[in-house]
């Protein structure tokens, strides 16, 4: 196989890990407002975060290493993608970095109004890349129009069409619904049967999204193997919300997971051999070979990649095993901040200071 | 303005904000890992409570330097995409490196350190935070990797047919002899910068007078390991600083000259002195008046009294012939800005010696059981925090400012790097919201590690941390 080929197959495996990780993350951090409410609000939005702040930072390293072997295998990708999309990769860039302080600083001070603030944050912060992902990835895989020396030449407006603003929909609303799924498999108590229902009634509106969503973008790029990677994803998530339903959250979340692993993968094998189609001219298209870094720079990026991926993977998901226990209202400390646990004399010097 | 000149500031902005906060993240893990260590080999509750105290503010940093960092890795796409393209064959590889070998590193081993407390057996935990301390050492040895190859490209042949510069020797890259030298350079300011923290919050404290008088021996100790790690840091800056140096004058004449302000070669025979001060033409062209000591630029450039060391003026004309007739190498002019790239060298040097000269006062009033009394010693801490902060950032300024007007070193220039298709609004856009966004999370980020170092260490915990002692339904050690 072409050096080519086997960096564009890894860069697939590379976003697909990202979404079928970071899709949850996300889904969580969406659920804040709809899961996270009521007299014990604070009690289940610190659940919820209980189950992916061991993991967050990890699944979103996948992100960081698709761009960066992006950068490595296909330089010309990167650069017209990263410099053409410049707004929406502005947006989640802000979303991401307003996210991650918030997952970690939410806690840090007792006082509600810093703790609304920072759930706000990370609910914008991952609704936002949620439904920017769907746009971005259904541009790429229809086409933007790009001129001859690979530069992008469409606007903003360009990239927010109908199609892209549907895609944009769909994976809001499967990582919504694949967020609640997740909260259903790693908590207990009252929240953990609510996130099971909710998955499933938003699964219902997703799966209708994702199914029209996927057709639309295989209309016009896909191939005869990625339509059927298109049904089997369909097939997929339809027998996870049909699981969910029943009440086993094990299969209803591991299903869901292959569902967006495979719906992941039949774009990209839509897209082979292109990296980004031109809608300009098919001549001005990226391609694999057109857009890739020497054969010998592949050659050592593919030792490192073939000894350190699996190393990765096998740490990273040891540390999902590590965490795997369901998570309650009684794992969650009472004592909050620094108030409570500071002794009342270092508070009292404190203030004469 | 054009899209270039805010793409160079977005650039400046965003590099040297999340380089406040990875120095300090880098030596903070080290010393974090080494107060872990002594808990579990003296099993002394103090060595636990300050690794948590110190683990929390360290948390508070590490989180900033992380969400910023995301920032670096995109805007070589999104500004500079041409860099992107004519370098990416080379650049490209140990970014993608860095990632899969570090980021996962330290993520997934935060994510079990911090979560791990009570949770995971001891020694798997303690080996989770020396795990997080390598993938820092190894992700500032990719990205500098790519830095050094900026400064002095080797491994790589120009291919016309390309146009593009394409890798020949990933091993050479590697191993570029500025790497070599400016990773032991960074890692002993990250020293510096890690022990410096915990040296100014830990002294605070002992001569704080609201800190309980039974802690004060736990904050000496602290106060002591991080004043080692700042002297330390400080001899091993100077030392690889000085070799730093003579790679310098050989490779980047020019950053050497205006480190300077040398605006003439010396005569044949007679050494380059070195200068205390030189004020230039308001236009950086001249020098107008300057006190120096003789002999001593030669010494510290080359090793030899009379050794030469070429002047700005000379090095101009010389680059003018080698390099005008290229459009990827042509510039008006290829003079760095000299009153930047003086005195940021000057103040680098300045303030990390200051630092490390607080460090060895503080050792010494420390000794025994001394106490401090002196009511400028909480001044004395926050100098000593931000002394090494300031000079870290002012060595990037120098070493970046000083390679311009290049990208690559010889091949490439800044101009020719920028993105041809993005907008001036759309850079202004984005170089507004990022500063913005960061100054807010600045202040943020300052307030919440003033109100922690406050807080002071918590007082040990009633209960045992080995997870065999504890049942699954007790409520977590640590939970967002």
């Amino acid at each position: 196989m072409e050096l080519t080929t086997i960096w564009f197959i890894l860069i697939a495996v590379l976003w697909t890990g990202y979404f079928v990780l970071e899709g949850f993350d996300f889904g969580v951090g969406m659920l804040f407002p709809i899961l996270g409410r009521g007299e014990d609000g604070e009690t289940r939005r610190r659940v919820m975060l209980s189950t992916i702040g061991p993991v967050w930072d990890g699944n979103e390293v996948w992100l960081l290493t698709a761009g960066g072997a992006t950068f490595a295998a296909f330089p010309e990708w990167y650069a017209t993608l990263f410099s053409g999309f410049y707004l929406p990769l502005l947006l989640i860039l802000v979303a991401l970095i307003v996210r991650a302080l918030a997952f970690d600083y939410r806690g840090k001070v007792d006082d509600p109004v810093w703790r609304s603030r920072w759930d706000m944050a990370i609910m914008f912060g991952s609704y936002l890349p949620a439904v920017l992902w769907g746009v971005a990835f259904t541009n790429i895989v229809r086409g933007v129009p790009i001129d001859a020396d690979q530069e992008y030449t469409g606007s903003l407006f360009t990239l927010l069409n109908p199609a892209a603003l549907l895609g944009g929909l769909a994976t809001a609303s499967l990582f919504l619904a694949y967020g609640a799924m997740f909260v259903a498999l790693k908590t207990d108590g009252p929240i953990r049967h609510e996130a099971r229902r909710l998955s499933v009634r938003i699964g219902v509106v997703a799966a209708v999204l994702v199914a029209g969503w996927l057709v639309v973008v295989q209309t016009g790029a896909g191939s005869g193997a990625s339509w059927v990677l298109t049904g089997v994803a369909a097939l997929l998530l339809l027998a996870g919300l049909a699981m969910s339903h029943r009440g086993s959250e094990g299969w209803g979340f591991s299903l869901t997971f292959a569902a967006i692993g495979i719906a992941v993968i039949s774009l990209f094998v839509a897209l082979f051999p292109d990296v980004m189609p031109s809608s300009t001219d098919p001549a001005f298209s990226l391609t694999t070979t057109n857009a890739s870094s020497t054969d010998y720079t592949l050659k050592i990026m593919t030792w490192i990649a073939v000894i350190v991926t699996p190393v990765v993977l096998l740490y990273q998901s040891w540390t999902y095993w590590i965490f795997r226990k369901r998570v309650s209202g009684h794992h969650i400390p009472t004592e909050v901040a620094l108030a409570a646990r500071q002794p009342v004399s270092a508070r009292r010097a404190d203030s004469d200071d | 303005m054009e899209a270039l000149d805010l793409a160079r500031w977005q650039f400046g902005i965003t590099t040297v904000y999340h380089y406040f906060f990875v120095p300090i993240t880098i030596g903070l893990s080290l010393i974090v890992a080494i107060m872990q260590t002594a808990w579990l080999r003296t099993r002394n509750p103090e060595w636990l409570r300050i690794t948590k105290f110190f683990g929390k503010l360290f948390t508070i940093n590490f989180v900033l330097g992380l969400a910023t960092g995301i920032v670096q890795e995109f805007q070589f796409g999104m500004n500079w995409s041409d860099y992107s393209r004519f370098v990416g064959d080379i650049f490209g590889a140990p970014l993608a490196i860095e990632a899969l070998l570090a980021f996962f590193l330290e993520s997934t081993f935060l994510g079990l350190w911090l979560f791990g407390w009570g949770r995971v057996p001891e020694k798997l935990h303690l080996s989770a935070i020396w795990l997080v301390h390598i993938g820092t050492l190894l992700s500032s040895y990719f990205i500098l990797t790519a830095n050094s190859f900026m400064q002095n490209p080797v491994g790589y042949v120009n291919n016309p047919e390309t146009g593009r510069a394409e890798l020949t020797d990933f091993v050479a890259v590697l191993t570029n002899k500025v790497q070599l030298v400016t990773f032991p350079h960074v890692i002993a300011a990250a020293w510096m910068s890690g022990g410096a923290f915990v040296l100014g919050i830990a002294l605070w404290h002992v001569w704080r007078t609201a800190t309980p008088a039974a802690d004060k021996g736990m904050y000496r100790n602290a106060a002591r390991l991080g004043a080692l790690f700042v002297l330390l840091g400080g001899l091993a800056t100077t030392i690889t600083g000085d070799i730093q140096g003579k790679i310098m004058t050989e490779v980047q004449p020019m950053k050497m000259a205006a480190a300077e302000a040398l605006y003439e070669t010396s005569p044949e025979g007679e050494g380059a002195p070195f200068s205390i001060v030189t004020i230039g033409t308001p236009d950086g062209q001249q020098e107008q008046w300057a006190v120096r000591v003789p002999d001593l630029l030669s010494f510290l450039a080359t090793g030899t009294l009379d050794g030469e060391v070429k002047g700005i003026n000379d090095l101009e004309q010389e680059y003018q012939l080698a390099y005008s007739d290229d459009a990827l190498t042509v510039a008006d002019s290829y003079k760095p800005v000299i009153p930047v790239t003086y005195w940021t060298f000057r103040w680098m040097i300045g303030t990390g010696m200051a630092a490390a000269g607080l460090a060895a006062l503080a050792l010494w009033l420390l000794r025994g059981d001394r106490e401090l009394r002196h009511r400028m010693w909480p001044w004395v801490s926050l100098a000593v925090i931000l002394l090494p902060v300031a000079a870290n950032s002012f060595g990037w300024m120098f070493t970046e400012m000083g390679r311009q007007p290049w990208l690559v070193f010889g091949v490439f220039t800044t101009a020719s790097g920028v993105s041809p298709g993005t907008t001036v609004w759309e850079v202004g856009l984005s170089l507004a919201t990022f500063t913005l966004l960061y100054g807010v999370l600045a202040v943020i980020e300052v307030k919440l590690t003033l109100r922690y170092a406050r807080a002071g260490a918590e007082p040990a915990p009633d209960h045992s941390l080995d997870p065999s002692d504890r049942s699954d339904d007790e409520p977590f050690v640590f939970s967002y």
